[in-house]
């Protein structure tokens, strides 16, 4: 009796197991661990910053412009979204008029049509609206600010006006996003509701969202682009903010994706036979210098000497390898990167040789105070990355203090400018910096009449050959003599050693062998449409 | 006794005004703007008075605080800045997330603590003794959350028997008395009992030779009680103590482990916490706060009612 009692068992254990991995092999499910604690809003604009725009901004939804991701060698640029095409007026450089993809739907299978812009841009602009959703507002405002007012010429065209002539616009667009208003009708006009249960017009459809645990995301089979109708069938994001914690569950087999592991983590998950995949995108770590009165940086000499004094290759060493020597804010190869003639080496002696004309040597050195936090979105390893610097300041004859505060303080004082007075000694900030957009990158950054807080020029940096290209740049409404004038501007700015730069994030991911398909763009979005688990 | 009972109930009162008091003037210390987290790159003056505006930040302080704990009196604890969505519907979930986990380390942690503190309190002086002394000074001493890394790294990692994070395969919503379930519950309940079944196996053992040493065990052998019988007695007249002890860290554990719950990605109050306080969400901090603090004043007064069944000697006029 017993051997074939044995013989029962065995064959009902190898049914239930062939039967487990029959239902896998069915679905193919994808899941992902986000460095945030939360997944991002759902409701249409995402929170989390790159992170939501990545995991629940170009998954679920489109913009009236898309990035394409398809690259890795090149920058990613920008394409067709919802908007097939778009032109600005000859007569007057803000009006723009939008022309919109026929036969799109969101996932309620409500239609797509310039009413749903207007009232997408009433819920975010329009104070007065019913649909108006302060959250969403306030996640959009870095993209929508330079929008003056918005109108429907007919169902598949629309009007926009900015407050200047912009044209920078589209980039903005690419990251205002697009809810169906008769979902919202549908479930009581409570975007609580609609955050468990949203509608865009993306490659994927929530299914489930339990806050601050996980959201699942399921393949929209009737994309409107077939190209990108995902290749898996789910897609589990799980906000997981400890880094350990996410290696951990990847080694464990919980997760087949982990965004950001440690870099003393790589040697481990690489034994385990896990991917790790990087490439450049538009990430800096700088210090942000101040021009004001009291800041030594207001001589180009000792800019130069602290942007000479750096061992970026070092530092480089000190992460793992998973980042790359600055020499500039710009990756070199972008189109924006132009041709400065300030090289950024680790050349010491000329250094030197630099302070020593301004005045300073190791024995009476540059005193300067940078503001610095221990953790944040982008800003890699501080602590250890800040120590390097200052050792290799100390070397040439710059002394450098820092003011150490968490992220969201330091976020506060880069917003209210090196002259607030809370800011006062402090010569620099510490504070990652992103060039997505010329906006962001460039030009808002160099103009002199681009102050924070709504410009990004933190240290009062005022070159009137910046303020020209930055001026002409934003009439440039040609992206190829845009892109020229950006490498103009960019080459000037890299010349006149405008922040000290280090090293720009090669933004890692590991990955389980399983998945397949994955092309890291050279962007803060990627496409998850392509991947599959194998 | 009910007259007793009202009379503590009150006083958790101006308990509970301190604590919202503490808290609020505590948060609004730290440096930076409470709104930091949701103001946008290049939102310019005016956008950002309108969010402060939408949010009551406006308004000075005196006056926000009495507007939070006004609102807070009747159930409502206000919206995450964060997400918008009311405080109590984020708090509730994560409140039972930990209850789960504090159950389980409660059962764990006090059955390992009282049966290692009885059997050293027993063999006092002998090796078992030392090796159980041992044992609980460890349990005090080692850092909770370094535990749970120790033990993901073996059992999650290297022998894969265990999941690593998470409350269950589908995370909390599908949270169930079963094996998928409860496998996830293993580790971080192991290392969230710890620091408990140290402290406790330290006042058991503490306790258990006080007792034993007093007059009435020795008359209890004397008139030849079967030593059973003596336990039962010992334990009966170690309990009010330990019990004490018991109720503190089990509202602790209530409170959760802002560190072992996000090693765990495990999405109780400590994880809450922990997002709360990276994106400077106010109302979730202090409603989150509030709320564990009247537990732990409502286990508190759970423990002295406990205490006099117990023990009628402990009087409660």
């Amino acid at each position: 009796m017993r051997p074939r009692w044995k013989t029962v068992t065995a064959a009902a254990v190898l049914a239930l197991l062939a039967h487990s991995s029959g239902a896998t092999a069915q679905e193919k499910v994808l899941r992902v661990a986000m460095t945030a604690a939360d997944v991002p809003l759902t409701t249409g604009q995402p929170s989390q910053g790159g992170e939501g725009l990545r995991f629940m901004g170009v998954t679920v939804y489109d913009g009236l412009v898309n990035w394409d991701l398809s690259s890795f060698e090149k920058a990613a640029v920008l394409k067709p979204g919802l908007a097939e095409s778009w032109s600005v007026s000859d007569s007057d450089k803000t009006v723009w008029t939008f022309k919109l993809r026929r036969g799109v739907k969101f996932h309620d299978g409500s239609d797509f049509n310039a009413d749903s812009v207007v009232w997408n841009f009433d819920k975010l602009m329009k104070r007065d609206s019913p649909q108006f959703d302060q959250a969403q507002s306030i996640q959009g405002s870095q993209y929508y600010g330079t929008i003056a007012s918005w109108r429907k010429i007919d169902d598949f065209t629309v009007e926009i006006k900015t407050k200047k002539p912009d044209s920078v616009l589209p980039y903005n667009l690419a990251n205002l996003y697009f809810s169906s208003s008769a979902n919202w009708e549908k479930l009581g006009k409570d975007w609580n509701k609609v955050a468990f249960s949203p509608a865009g017009t993306g490659p994927w459809m929530l299914k489930t969202l339990v806050p601050r645990e996980r959201a699942e995301l399921v393949k929209n089979p009737n994309y409107w682009d077939p190209k990108r109708i995902p290749k898996s069938d789910r897609l589990v994001l799980l906000p997981m903010p400890d880094a350990n914690t996410r290696v951990a569950a990847l080694l464990a087999g919980q997760i087949d994706w982990v965004e950001a592991p440690p870099p003393d983590a790589i040697p481990r998950l690489k034994s385990q036979g896990m991917q790790i995949v990087t490439n450049q995108y538009p990430h800096i770590w700088p210090y942000q210098i101040s021009y004001l009165e009291d800041s030594p940086f207001r001589d180009i000499r000792v800019r130069k000497a602290a942007n000479l004094a750096i061992d970026r290759e070092g530092m480089v060493k000190l992460l793992g390898g998973l980042a790359t020597p600055a020499k500039g804010m710009i990756t070199k190869g972008h189109p924006w990167f132009g041709n400065p003639t300030f090289d950024l080496r680790y050349d010491p002696k000329e250094a030197m040789r630099l302070l020593a004309e301004a005045g300073y040597s190791p024995s009476k050195p540059a005193k300067i105070k940078v503001i610095i936090s221990p953790a944040g979105s982008g800003q890699m390893q501080p602590l250890p990355m800040n120590e390097f610097v200052k050792e290799n300041f100390r070397d040439v004859g710059i002394d450098m203090e820092f003011e150490v505060m968490d992220w969201e303080a330091l976020r506060g004082r880069r917003r209210a400018g090196a002259w607030a007075p809370e800011n006062k000694g402090m010569h620099g900030i510490n504070n990652s910096w992103a060039f997505w957009d010329p906006d962001i990158g460039l030009l808002k950054t160099a103009a002199s009449f681009e102050p924070v807080p709504t410009g990004f020029n933190w240290g009062r940096y005022s070159d009137p050959k910046a303020d020209d290209l930055v001026t002409r740049a934003k009439l440039a409404f040609d992206p190829e003599e845009q892109n020229k004038l950006l490498a103009e501007l960019h080459t000037h700015i890299v010349d006149q050693a405008m922040w000290i730069w280090m090293v720009h994030d090669l933004n890692p991911r590991a990955m389980s062998p399983k998945v397949k398909g994955f092309v890291q763009a050279q962007s803060w979005v990627q496409d998850l449409t392509p991947v599959e688990m194998q | 006794m009910l007259l007793y009972l009202l009379r503590r109930i009150l006083y958790t009162l101006p308990i509970a005004i301190g604590v919202s008091m503490v808290c609020f003037a505590l948060i609004h210390l730290a440096p930076g703007d409470p709104l930091s987290a949701v103001i946008p790159e290049g939102a310019s003056p005016e956008v950002i008075a309108q969010i402060k505006t939408a949010y009551g930040f406006d308004q000075p302080l005196p006056i926000q605080y009495l507007n939070w704990i006004w609102r807070a009196v009747q159930g409502d604890f206000g919206m995450s800045i964060m997400t918008r969505r009311p405080v109590l519907s984020e708090v509730g979930p994560a409140v039972v997330n930990t209850m789960i986990l504090a159950v389980a380390a409660v059962t764990l942690g006090f059955g390992l603590g009282v049966g290692l503190g009885i059997a050293a309190g027993y063999t006092a002086g002998s090796p078992i003794d030392r090796v159980v002394t041992a044992i609980s000074v460890s349990g005090v001493s080692v850092p909770h959350y370094w535990l749970g890394m120790v033990l993901i790294v073996i059992f999650a990692v290297n022998l894969g028997v265990l999941p690593a994070m998470g409350m269950g395969a589908q995370g909390s919503a599908t949270f169930a008395l079963d094996w998928v379930s409860l496998r996830h519950l293993i580790l971080p309940a192991i290392a969230m009992s710890v620091i408990p079944a140290g402290i406790i196996a330290r006042s058991v053992r503490g306790t258990v030779i006080e007792v034993l040493k007093q007059d009435y065990v020795q008359t209890l052998h004397a008139k030849g009680l079967p030593g059973r019988r003596v336990f039962v007695h010992v334990v009966k007249n170690a309990a009010p103590t330990v019990l004490a002890i018991m109720g503190l860290q089990l509202a602790q554990l209530l409170g959760g482990s802002i560190l072992v719950e996000t090693v765990f990605s495990w999405p109780g109050t400590g994880f809450l916490l922990n997002t709360a306080i990276f994106t400077r969400d106010l109302p979730i901090l202090q409603g989150t706060i509030l709320v564990l603090a009247m537990f732990f004043v409502a286990i508190n007064l759970m423990v002295d009612l406990l205490q006099s069944v117990l023990d009628p000697r402990i009087k409660r006029a």
